[in-house]
Order: C-alpha cells, then structure tokens, then sequence
C-alpha cells in the first residue's frame, strides 16, 4: 500500500467518502424524527448517531470480508439480513444503555424496530451492493491491463523478429563472394568483409520501434546495395532520388532494406540481362511517401506479386506500429513493380 | 579431357570454382552460364561430362533446368543455405557443395566424382531427383516446358486441364496444349490440391476452369470446363470431386 501515493490517496478518499454518507444519513434520520415529532431534538441526534455508527461499523465489516472473499448472491442475502438483525440489537442495546430503560423512548424504539431492521438491511444491501461493484471493476480492470501488457509483449516480440528477417540467402552467398576474391582480388574481399560488417551491425544494434531519418536508413540501404553489386554487378543498376526535404523524414527503422531485397530478388530472378531497381522519396500531405520499382516478365510472374513476395512482413511491421494497413501497395504497369510506402510524420 | 560447364547467376561464384579447378589440368572449363537458359543450350552443344549447378537462378532454377535436358550430365550442385535442396538432393546427386565452400570439401567433391566414374558407368538418376516430392517453391506455381529450342514457362494458374499420354502429359491452357515428360502422379503430388483435382485415371482438372458436371449414363459423369471441354469423371474421381468442392 504504501509503495503507491496515488492508490492511498484514493483509499483516504474513499474512507471520507463512507463516512460523509453516514454523515448524511445521521442528519436525515435526527430530521426525520424530530420533524415528525417523534423525538425531541438531543434523543433523535442520539439515536441516530447511534444508529449510523453501527451501521458504518456493520458495513466496514461487510466490505473488509468482501475484500478478500466475494460470496455469491445467496449467501450474500442471509449474511445482510442477519447482519441487519444483529445492527437492531445492538443498537437497542447501546440506545437504551444511554437513554433508560423506562423512559419513551424504550417504547418508541420497541414500535419502531420491525422499521429499524427494514432500514439497517437496506444500507447493508446497498453498502454490499456498491462495494461488490467496486471489487469486480477493479477486478476486470486488472484482468483488462494484464491483457493489455500481455499483447505489448506479444507485439514487441514479434516487431523485433519481423525486423531480424535477415536472409540467409544473403549472407551465405555474400561469404561466397568474399571467399573468391580472397584469392584474386584481397583488397576488395577486405573491403567486402568491411561493409557486410557494417550492415550487420546496422542490423542489430537498431531498436524495433525507434524512428530513424531517411537520411540514416538510405546510409544503412547504400550498404546492402554496395554488397548486392559485387555480386550482381554486371546486372543490377539502382538509381536513388529524393527530394531535399524528405532527409530528416523519419521511418521505421530497417525499413527499406527488405523493401529493396524484395524488388532487387523479384527483378533478378524473373528477368534476364541488366534492370534497374528505382528508390523515389517525396513528400505528400506530411508523409513520406517511397516508391520502389522493379522490372518483371508479366508472362510468368505470379497473379498478385504483392503477396507472394515477401512484403507481408512489412505490412505486418507497419501495421502493428501504425494500426493500419493502407501505408503499403503495389501496382503493376506492363513490366514494371511497384512498392509505395506512405510513412505518416509526426507531428 | 574431361569437359566441365559452370551455370551460376554470379561471376564470383564462377570465378571460385574456375579458380579451385586449376588444380586438376585434365579439366576443362568450356562454357560459363548465367542462367538456365544459356545452360540448357550450352550441355546440347558441349556434351560436358560434369556441370555445377547453382540452383536459385532467373528464370528456371537448377532443378527445372535438369528436367529440360534428355540425358543430364553428372551434377554436383552448389547452393547457399538452401533446406529444400539439402533435403531434395542428399541422396541422389553426386554432391552438393554448400556456398561457401573449401578447396578440401571441393576436392572432396571431385574425388568422389571421379571415383565414381572409374567403377562403373553408372550415373545418378536424375529423374529420381526431380521427382522428389520436395520442391523448390517456385516450382508450384510453374511448369517448365522445352518445344525445340524454346523453352516456355507456363504459369500454374495458366493451366486447364492434364490429360495422360503414353509416357507424357498434355498440359492444356487456353491457347495451347504442350507436352511435358512427367507422370500423372508427379502433378497429382506436386500441384495445390486446393486447385487442382484428378477426377480420372489420366485427367487433373483446374477446379477454378470447372463450370458444370452433368451426368453421362446411369453412375457416370462428366465435367464442363469454361473452355467447352468435357472431362470424363471416374467414380472415385466424382466423389473426390464432390467432397472438394463440399457438396
């Protein structure tokens, strides 16, 4: 209790909040009775002071059981009505300990108590009834936030290995090229060797979530693209254009790479002799928008290419970051792929 | 001499094997390919006695590339990272070098080969190979055809419907009709049963093509393609039917 300021705050409320009500309920009671002539002023403050307190006193007793065990219904019902029968007794007992035993009132509160055990079981009801709500709230507000950070976990978890789909293809068949230049070219191996390591530690030092500008992401792209052409040099062109405000855009990061992967595999397995793969940025209506283009041989490639070529992952990312799944299409036109990604700024 | 072809989309990847194959003179490199293609044009001409082969290549990969080919060379494949290949091969191809390779595993390789050669004239069946029910999975979404010198690449959902002949299939799309050397059980296994169904002994049917099925005589049926084609149903194949299309 005493690790969370706020929670004893709120349980310090609710204390003056039960009290302020019996407070209320002892006023309405000495009015009651007095105003109706019933009792003079000092006895009906009396009984109804009281009476108050041992229903407080009854109900705290109700809520403090309550609290660590909720009965059902029925239970509920007998444990009220005998708690209301007892709370009459007692208070018979307590008034007539302070007030005489002769005096008219003892006769007063005799006529009254079948009225006294109706109203004290009322309170109690309503006491039960409103701490039952309470608990169960809290209850499904517990339940509601353990989900809660059930599914963070579960989308952290998946977002970092969406963002670790690393190709094996890639790396085996980069090693390939380093182990054939050792022997002709070591210079170039060295140089190889050296930026298959800086992407590789782009590729894991970077948080899933974290936003990075388009200016860093294109470094990290510019990377892969180098690898890509010593071993596909003699077939693969890209061309990279972006407009000058897009540099401190940001996006996702490692965003790009697969992207890029994916039109640089779909462009070099489906067609024969060189292609150009095309990276536009621009910006449209604060997003950023990046379109990636890839020749392909409509004769043979599949019905939807979208699907089928590992954008599902991007997708995927994009829609458990942003909760939408509009920022990612594809068209095709005659023999061309492309990718667009609308990536929403913040504000 | 002994005549060696090369086919692997990456000059790197050549380079590394023309460079460990300097030291055994009694090879030849004839021919270096960088697809599948140039590869199945380069075997007619050269009748090499061994190839290594790349499997993920443009177009065709290493395995449809074999298929096209009448009586293959001795393989050893090479292949980065690949599960589907290590699974489909490791038993039937002389060998298969794992990118990136040592001098000693490659050596390997071609002792192995040449051992093989000495004993008996016996080589790997290929068709054995390709016949492995694990494919690449670009394989079920096409089929790679040789008509002369050309080479077609038919789409799967191009694809009407297969009629066995002899030894071949016949592989019926809306404007042609080609012949592939294959059983009717290969693509029976091989295509997506969601698609395709064989409703008789020598026909597979593209469900997507069907429009009716009528009934022929008392307990037989026939079904109607978009095309107007009218594909006689087996008994069991009615039911099969049936039960894909859940009615």
């Amino acid at each position: 209790m005493l690790t969370s300021g706020v929670r004893n705050f709120s349980v310090r409320y609710l204390v003056l909040i039960y009290l302020g009500w019996w407070l209320i309920w002892m006023i309405l009671q000495t009015l009651v009775l007095y105003n109706a002539e019933l009792l003079p002023l000092d006895v009906a403050i009396k009984d109804a002071a009281i009476t108050s307190v041992i229903l407080a006193l009854a109900g705290y007793i109700m809520i403090m059981s309550m609290r660590y065990y909720r009965p059902r219904q029925l239970s509920q019902l007998t444990w009220s009505i005998a708690l209301a029968i007892g709370c009459v007794f007692l208070i018979r007992w307590t008034a007539i300990l302070l007030l005489g035993e002769e005096s008219d009132y003892a006769i007063f509160f005799e006529k009254s108590m079948v009225l006294r055990g109706l109203f004290s079981w009322l309170m109690i009801s309503i006491v039960t009834v409103i701490t039952w709500v309470y608990f169960y709230l809290q209850e499904q507000q517990e339940i509601e936030n353990r989900k809660v950070n059930t599914e963070k976990l579960a989308r952290e978890a998946e977002l970092s290995s969406l963002r670790q789909q690393l190709q094996p293809h890639f790396l085996f068949n980069s090693l390939n090229s380093i182990s054939a230049l050792v022997g002709t070219k070591p210079e170039e191996a060295r140089k190889m060797i050296q930026q298959l390591s800086d992407f590789l530690r782009g590729t894991i030092k970077k948080d899933d979530q974290q936003l990075v500008s388009l200016e860093e992401e294109l470094k990290h792209l510019h990377l892969y693209l180098e690898i890509e052409k010593v071993r596909f040099g003699h077939r693969l062109r890209t061309e990279i254009e972006q407009q000058d405000e897009t540099k401190k855009m940001v996006l996702p990061s490692l965003l790009l790479q697969p992207l890029v992967e994916n039109a640089i595999k779909f462009g070099l397995y489906d067609t024969i002799g060189e292609i150009t793969i095309r990276l536009q940025a621009t910006v449209l209506d604060n997003y950023l928008h990046v379109r990636v283009q890839n020749p392909f041989d409509p004769e043979t490639a599949q019905p939807k290419p979208g699907t089928g070529f590992g954008l599902n992952s991007i997708q995927r990312r994009l829609y458990l970051l942003y909760g939408r799944n509009d920022l990612i299409s594809t068209h095709q036109n005659v023999n061309i792929f492309t990718t667009e990604l609308k990536i929403p700024q913040p504000a | 001499m002994i005549k060696v072809i090369l086919i692997d989309d990456e000059p790197l990847a050549q380079s590394i094997v023309t460079e460990y194959l300097q030291g055994y003179p009694q090879f030849e490199i004839v021919q270096c390919c960088n697809d599948g293609f140039a590869g199945v044009k380069a075997i007619a001409q050269h009748k090499p006695d061994l190839i290594f082969l790349d499997i993920q290549m443009p177009k065709i990969n290493g395995f449809e590339m074999l298929e096209l080919i009448e009586q293959p060379p001795s393989v050893i494949f090479t292949t980065a990272f690949d599960e589907y290949a290590i699974k489909a091969f490791e038993s039937h191809a002389i060998d298969y070098l794992l990118k990136p390779f040592s001098k000693e595993r490659f050596d390997k390789a071609i002792q192995k080969w040449l051992q093989m050669r000495n004993q008996v004239q016996v080589k790997p069946t290929h068709t054995a190979l390709i016949n492995e029910e694990i494919r690449q999975p670009e394989e079920r979404n096409r089929i790679v055809i040789k008509e002369g010198s050309n080479i077609k690449i038919i789409p799967v959902h191009d694809i009407q419907y297969i009629e066995a002949y002899d030894d071949y299939v016949k592989i019926f799309t809306q404007k042609e009709m080609f012949l592939k050397k294959k059983t009717m059980s290969f693509y029976e296994q091989t295509l997506n049963p969601a698609q395709f169904v064989r409703v008789h002994r020598s026909y597979i049917i593209a469900l997507q093509q069907l429009t009716k099925i009528e009934p022929l005589e008392k307990d037989t049926h026939i079904a109607l393609l978009k095309s107007g084609a009218k594909i006689p149903l087996s008994k069991s194949g009615y039911l099969k039917l049936k039960s894909v299309l859940g009615i």
